[in-house]
């Protein structure tokens, strides 16, 4: 099929960037959206012109590199998976693909549709982390835990730290990633420990980089590739009062 | 201990507390304003007077000043915030599926403000002074208004905002204090659009039935 992409080119964090309309031909609905890119990069190198440069690593709906904004979406218009998990099945022949990067103070452009992400990593480094020497695995039933405790910690654990969910919000906040990786800790007994620590430097590093308050809008839960609920973001609040 | 008073979480923790006292005093109101339907002034002057005048009221009242003015000053700076976090839109287009009311709470508490302004200059301001008015007769005061076609039609205007408003505000207070439950989450969910629709449909339906009878 042949689409017709819309796709954001910015040299640098400091130039001005624009739309640029490429023509591709020949694209198969068992391609990925990052196969498709691919070889719209292939096209651009053999006429000579710069490749769009996207970030990718894994492929595989883990790694949460590959996040772009398709169509006015998070990692396009499916729900539940990562832009390289996005089929070009999606898409039909002669559609006009809109592809942008997360737009957000947080997240600077660093080329075309690569941002920089390191505000999620300086988050948890803030606290996102259990600091005792854990030693060997632990016998898994030295400590008990709920099971729901466990399922719900496993279910924020998932959070891959993409940023579509600071990409969705109106207000850029990143209130669901960090809620999750609070969660992930504040549900278990290990976690309970550093629980008011963590989530004190969590949430101050959270303002410190520059994200938007939470206005419970939802759109973070409705465009997470990992189904990550707000749920979490309650229970962040809970921490934090718990923790003043 | 600086941080909590300046934390995202701290400053939505204020504003849904005060919004929330807000939510408590607007069914009070609701209840004197459905005397206004009496034909006789007293009932709706001398409620009117005795929340002018019954101490513990007059204490309720500051409560409730401040907290309408923290929870304005809060909105602001955390929508000002907001907008700073994102300094470029996108140009696709934001189609994330979210609670279409929650888009606008700014421009929805905005005209409220707004309408809070003109009615506290219609009466607020009357009973302390500040403008010319008998403030023991705002039943005769508020029947002038509701005779005026343009008022009734601004009037209308604000309180279906007010619903708007209060849609996703009700449900939003609530997973904000972090209360956020597997069951009684959709059951305030079901209360806010009972809230929003009753509350905004109870004042409106005064003025339509002063003008129209």
């Amino acid at each position: 099929m042949k689409v017709t992409l819309k796709i954001w080119r910015q040299e640098n964090a400091r130039s001005k960037g624009s739309f640029q309309t490429y023509e591709l031909d020949g694209v198969s609905v068992e391609m990925s959206f990052l196969e498709m890119l691919d070889s719209l990069n292939t096209k651009l190198i053999k006429e000579g012109k710069e490749p769009v440069a996207f970030d990718h690593d894994c492929r595989e709906g883990i790694c949460g590199s590959c996040g772009m904004y398709i169509n006015g979406h998070p990692h396009g218009p499916a729900t539940g998976i990562t832009t390289c998990h996005l089929s070009m099945r999606y898409f039909k022949d002669g559609d006009t693909i809109t592809v942008e990067p997360w737009r957000a103070k947080a997240f600077p452009v660093i080329k075309d549709l690569i941002i920089d992400r390191n505000a999620l990593d300086k988050i948890q480094i803030a606290g996102g982390f259990i600091s005792v020497n854990v030693g060997s695995a632990a016998e898994s039933h030295a400590m008990p835990v709920k099971k729901n405790n466990s399922d719900d910690a496993f279910d924020s654990a998932i959070c891959i730290g993409c940023g579509a969910c600071v990409a969705a919000c109106k207000n850029a906040s990143a209130a669901l990633f960090v809620s999750a990786k609070i969660s992930q800790f504040a549900l278990l007994p290990q976690g309970r420990v550093e629980a008011k620590e963590r989530v004190r430097a969590m949430v101050a590093k959270m303002d410190e980089v520059g994200f938007g308050n939470c206005s419970n809008t939802g759109a973070c839960e409705a465009e997470c590739p990992k189904h990550i609920k707000l749920v979490n973001i309650a229970r962040m609040n809970r921490e934090f009062y718990k923790a003043y | 201990m600086k941080h909590v008073l300046f934390a995202s979480i701290s400053k939505k923790f204020v504003m849904a507390l005060a919004g929330l006292f807000l939510l408590t005093f607007l069914p009070v109101h609701l209840g004197i304003n459905f005397m206004l339907l009496n034909s006789d002034p007293e009932p709706f002057n001398e409620a009117a007077h005795f929340m002018a005048t019954f101490p513990p009221v007059k204490i309720v009242e500051i409560i409730l000043i401040a907290a309408i003015l923290i929870h304005i000053i809060y909105g602001l700076i955390i929508q000002i915030q907001n907008w700073i976090a994102r300094p470029v839109g996108y140009r696709s287009g934001e189609k994330a599926e979210t609670s279409f009311f929650s888009k606008f709470m700014i421009w929805t508490g905005g005209t409220i403000f707004i309408f809070l302004l003109i009615h506290f200059f219609n009466f607020y301001f009357v009973k302390l002074g500040l403008v010319q008015g008998d403030p023991e007769n705002f039943y005769d005061m508020a029947h002038q208004l509701f005779r005026i076609t343009g008022y009734n039609i601004f009037y209308l205007i604000c309180f279906i905002l007010l619903g708007f408003h209060l849609y996703h505000a009700f449900g939003s207070a609530f997973q904000t204090l972090g209360l956020n439950h597997r069951i009684w989450t959709p059951v305030i969910k079901v209360l806010s659009v009972i809230y929003a629709i009753l509350i905004p449909a109870g004042f409106a339906s005064i003025p339509i039935i002063i003008w129209l009878f």
